[in-house]
């Protein structure tokens, strides 16, 4: 039985209120909230984050290729899913590729996983950009989702087994961009509408044909496509019964583009009971339907952070915030010096500390040494050191500040020392947070980000962030 | 192991010393050439009576010809040293223990600084990126840091605390207000400075020490050489350098309320000068207060105060100008300026001119204590450098 062994759905803790949007333009907005990534994040991070979700309920599955998919990626040219790979600690021989850009990339890696061979850790993440007080902008969404696909077997039994997938693919344009570009462009929307119910149905009927099944027999559906007129049209036009369609997060979220339909299968499946059919139809230049039935290891399977959770500690972020993270307003930056690019020889030298944030543990007196250290700094130990990840280790603050007058690309900084449970100090950026809520004794925990690019260079490294729910034992 | 010093050793027989500010004419060379030729006056030497040179900089030049040039010293040996903001004393340290060994009859350290052509607020020096793991955050905020820490370990609410802060601002822009030589000559209330917006943590502008150009210098020769050139001269009791490994950065125990590299250099320093009860011995003392912040803990760490009590003793007016132990009499970093080489040699200045009662009635210390103490840290807390001198106007 080949089937989705484990998944994971990461949102951003931000969120646009889309009647925020008039309040400053004048028009536009809407009912509902969208996910904003911070400043500090981009695809690969976010990526990262449900990369990590996948990964802890299963501790036993090792992933032995890595594939990344976004249209909205950090670097061209330079592979994108190898910041992800470093990050997990993954195995030089586990490959690590990126796919695709077009809105049905996340969608396809996901079936093509699905439909192959080996354990595959299939990540999707994207990032919408509109004009301000465009639709693009309000109703888009940023976010996540990564699955862990591979065969039953011990340990890490697969939760949620394919029952069939199916496709219908047609030449058309109805939403494009060029390269380099924040802004998509869609062509009048009843064109699309009326190209999309129909190779939608078209995919839906070869997916229950493949399965064996009639469209009542799903339990769960959600209908996803950045064409959302499209998308409610089709999802009351599949034959299923009306309960069985599920929310498809885009009041609260908003439309992920090529991460939402994986955002909402990862979000069903952490709520779901075992038998239950579970599709999921995505509509992007042409239609992909995903039919999966969830088994009896699903009761076993305890997801990390579920979407809802992640959902319901959102906080929102203040339009102007959101225009200058998004590059639509250039706000005053701090007058200092612009941080030069991170150079490759130390960043590389440095790979464990800076993307897995690796210390070493003084094997005699146990002193902790972020980052690693060859010599001790308790006792007269050399080289006699082991590896120590607190990359999944929560903290508590000792003390803290904020710094007004720092270079950030979102000043200002907020800043802590934090000390990590089971030993360890380090002082370190705060992020998702609101500085003047903080105190010494708060709990945080460690969280990959893009601290600044220079030259093009993105420079990745750890930040804090509060804890907004206890950690599992 | 064992730091023996060189009490009584050696000699400062002239010293020089340029107002510290925003020299907008003049470059760092031009400094150099006024610190030297006022050292070399009060001296009564010329560059040519000099067998050998430091220059402190931190980062105004490079290399020994850095004083060399500007003064044109042939055929003499001159060196660059830096250490952080410990850079001038650690000149004026490199000389006194030159001529202390007998290697040279004569040595000059000079520190000097320029600062304000950078174009920026603070001190402000890209640096390489590296593994771009580095932080980022400004002098201000990880000395910011201190106020929530000692608030909450000594039991006082941050406005209290920040009260405190502002009382040792005040005091030393008071200070520096009725000196000369100084870049803030205007006196500052406690209510302009907590009313300053904030810049990082609770500091606000006013907690911060002015950012400034300048330099100083000094000569020194053998102890029983001094008559030869002046018959008030300043004899050094004690250099004391502790530098940290920047361990207590990541080390839990670590609390921010102290700065173990500088109890260390005092305590160093009082065992070779013979120091057992600072603050009924020392006639003042020139301390490196960066920020508020900073000024407070070093009371503890450098004995002034018991442990948790510099609070009272800052309220009380025990180191204001006229109190117990005046701290900071010229106005310190605070208004004084702080050009980071020349600082050291600047508070050893100041020593130079209240010792030998030069300073002027207006500010003169009026004490029959003949021990002065001068102390610099550079770094942040959790990793700093730190040097801590005592001079005295008598032997023995």
């Amino acid at each position: 039985m080949r089937g989705i062994v484990s998944s994971g759905g990461y949102v951003p803790f931000r969120r646009l209120r889309r009647s925020a949007v008039p309040e400053l333009l004048g028009t536009g907005g809407g009912k509902g909230t969208r996910a904003v990534a911070s400043h500090d994040e981009d695809t690969t991070t976010m990526g990262l984050e449900a990369a990590r979700l996948a990964l802890a309920g299963v501790p036993a599955a090792a992933p032995d290729a890595l594939w990344f998919t976004t249209p909205t990626p950090a670097y061209a040219d330079k592979t994108n899913a190898n910041a992800i790979h470093a990050a997990l600690r993954l195995s030089s021989e586990v490959p690590a590729f990126d796919f695709g850009g077009g809105l049905r990339s996340g969608v396809g890696a996901l079936e093509t996983a699905l439909s192959g061979r080996g354990t595959t850790l299939v990540v999707m993440a994207d990032q919408r950009d509109g004009l301000p007080g465009g639709p693009d902008e309000t109703f888009g969404g940023d976010g996540a989702a990564a699955f862990l696909v591979g065969d039953d077997g011990p340990g890490a039994p697969v939760v949620a087994e394919l029952l069939a997938s199916a496709s219908a693919t047609d030449e058309f344009t109805d939403r494009w961009r060029t390269p380099g570009e924040r802004r998509s462009k869609v062509w009048e929307e009843r064109f699309g509408e009326t190209r999309y119910l129909p190779l939608g149905k078209e995919a839906w009927a070869r997916a229950l044909k493949a399965a064996g099944l009639e469209a009542e027999a799903v339990d769960r559906l959600v209908v996803t496509s950045m064409h959302g007129r499209a998308a409610k049209a089709l999802s009351g036009a599949l034959g299923t019964a009306k309960e069985a369609v599920v929310d498809d997060l885009s009041g609260s979220l908003g439309q992920a583009g090529a991460a939402h339909p994986g955002l909402v299968l990862s979000s069903i499946l952490e709520e779901a009971d075992p038998g239950q059919v579970v599709a999921v139809v995505h509509l992007a230049d042409g239609a992909e339907v995903l039919l999966l039935r969830t088994t009896d290891a699903i009761a076993g399977w305890s997801p990390e952070r579920p979407v809802a959770a992640q959902i319901a500690v959102g906080a929102e972020l203040p339009y102007g915030k959101f225009l200058a993270w998004r590059g639509m307003l250039s706000p005053e930056p701090p007058r200092r010096p612009e941080p030069l690019r991170v150079q490759s020889p130390p960043a590389w030298r440095a790979e464990e500390w800076k993307f897995a944030f690796v210390g070493s543990r003084d094997r005699t007196s146990g002193a902790v040494h972020l980052p690693p250290s060859r010599v001790s700094m308790q006792g007269g130990a050399v080289d006699d050191m082991e590896p120590v990840c607190l990359a999944g280790t929560p903290g508590t603050i000792a003390t803290f500040t904020i710094d007004r007058i720092a270079y950030s690309p979102s000043p200002p900084i907020v800043f802590a020392v934090v000390d990590f449970d089971g030993g360890g100090r380090y002082p370190v950026e705060l992020t998702d947070v609101d500085a003047d809520a903080l105190s010494i004794g708060d709990r945080v925990e460690m969280t990959f980000r893009r601290l600044y690019s220079a030259d093009g260079v993105h420079d990745y490294f750890w930040k804090a962030r509060p804890l907004r729910r206890a950690p599992t034992a | 192991m064992a730091s023996h010093g060189i009490k009584d050793r050696v000699a400062i027989i002239g010293m020089g010393c340029t107002p510290f500010g925003e020299h907008w004419d003049k470059d760092v060379d031009d400094l150099i050439v006024d610190a030297s030729m006022d050292a070399f006056a009060s001296a009564g030497v010329t560059k040519d009576d000099i067998d050998a040179y430091w220059l402190g900089t931190a980062t105004s030049g490079s290399s020994g010809m850095a004083l060399a040039r500007p003064l044109q010293i042939q055929g003499k040996p001159v060196s660059r040293v830096e250490n952080f903001c410990a850079t001038g004393s650690e000149a004026l340290r490199a000389a006194s223990y030159a001529v202390a060994s007998g290697a040279y009859d004569i040595a000059m350290a000079v520190g000097a600084e320029k600062l304000k052509d950078g174009g920026y607020q603070g001190i402000a020096s890209p640096k390489p990126a590296g593994d771009g793991t580095q932080r980022t955050l400004t002098a201000a905020a990880m000395y910011s840091m201190i106020v929530p820490a000692y608030a909450k370990k000594y039991g006082l609410d941050e406005d209290q605390l920040m009260d405190v802060l502002a009382t040792i601002a005040a005091k030393n822009h008071a200070n520096g207000a009725v000196n000369p030589r100084a870049q803030f000559r205007k006196a500052v209330s406690k209510e302009t400075v907590l009313s300053a917006p904030r810049l990082a943590g609770r500091l606000g502008v006013f907690d911060c020490a002015g950012v400034a150009d300048g330099s100083a210098a000094a000569i020194i020769v053998r102890a029983e050489d001094a008559a030869r050139y002046t018959d008030t001269p300043l004899y050094i009791k004690a250099f004391a350098v502790s530098t940290g490994t920047g361990s207590s950065l990541i080390d839990p125990e670590y609390d921010y309320t102290h700065f173990p590299e500088c109890e260390a250099a005092a305590n160093d320093a009082y065992a070779q000068a013979g120091v057992t009860d600072p603050r009924h011995q020392l006639a003042m003392a020139e301390v490196h207060d960066c920020f508020t912040p900073t000024e407070l803990v070093l009371m503890e760490d450098l004995g002034f105060a018991e442990r948790g009590t510099a609070w009272k003793e800052v309220l009380a007016g025990t180191f204001d100008l006229r109190g117990e132990l005046p701290v900071n009499p010229d106005g310190g970093l605070k208004s004084f300026g702080h050009p980071v080489g020349a600082s050291g040699l600047r508070m050893f200045f100041e020593c130079w001119l209240q010792l030998r009662g030069e300073a002027g009635a207006e500010r003169q210390i009026d004490t029959d204590r003949t021990l002065a103490l001068t102390h610099n840290l550079g770094g942040y807390p959790g990793e700093m450098v730190s040097l801590v001198s005592i001079v005295g106007s008598e032997l023995g």
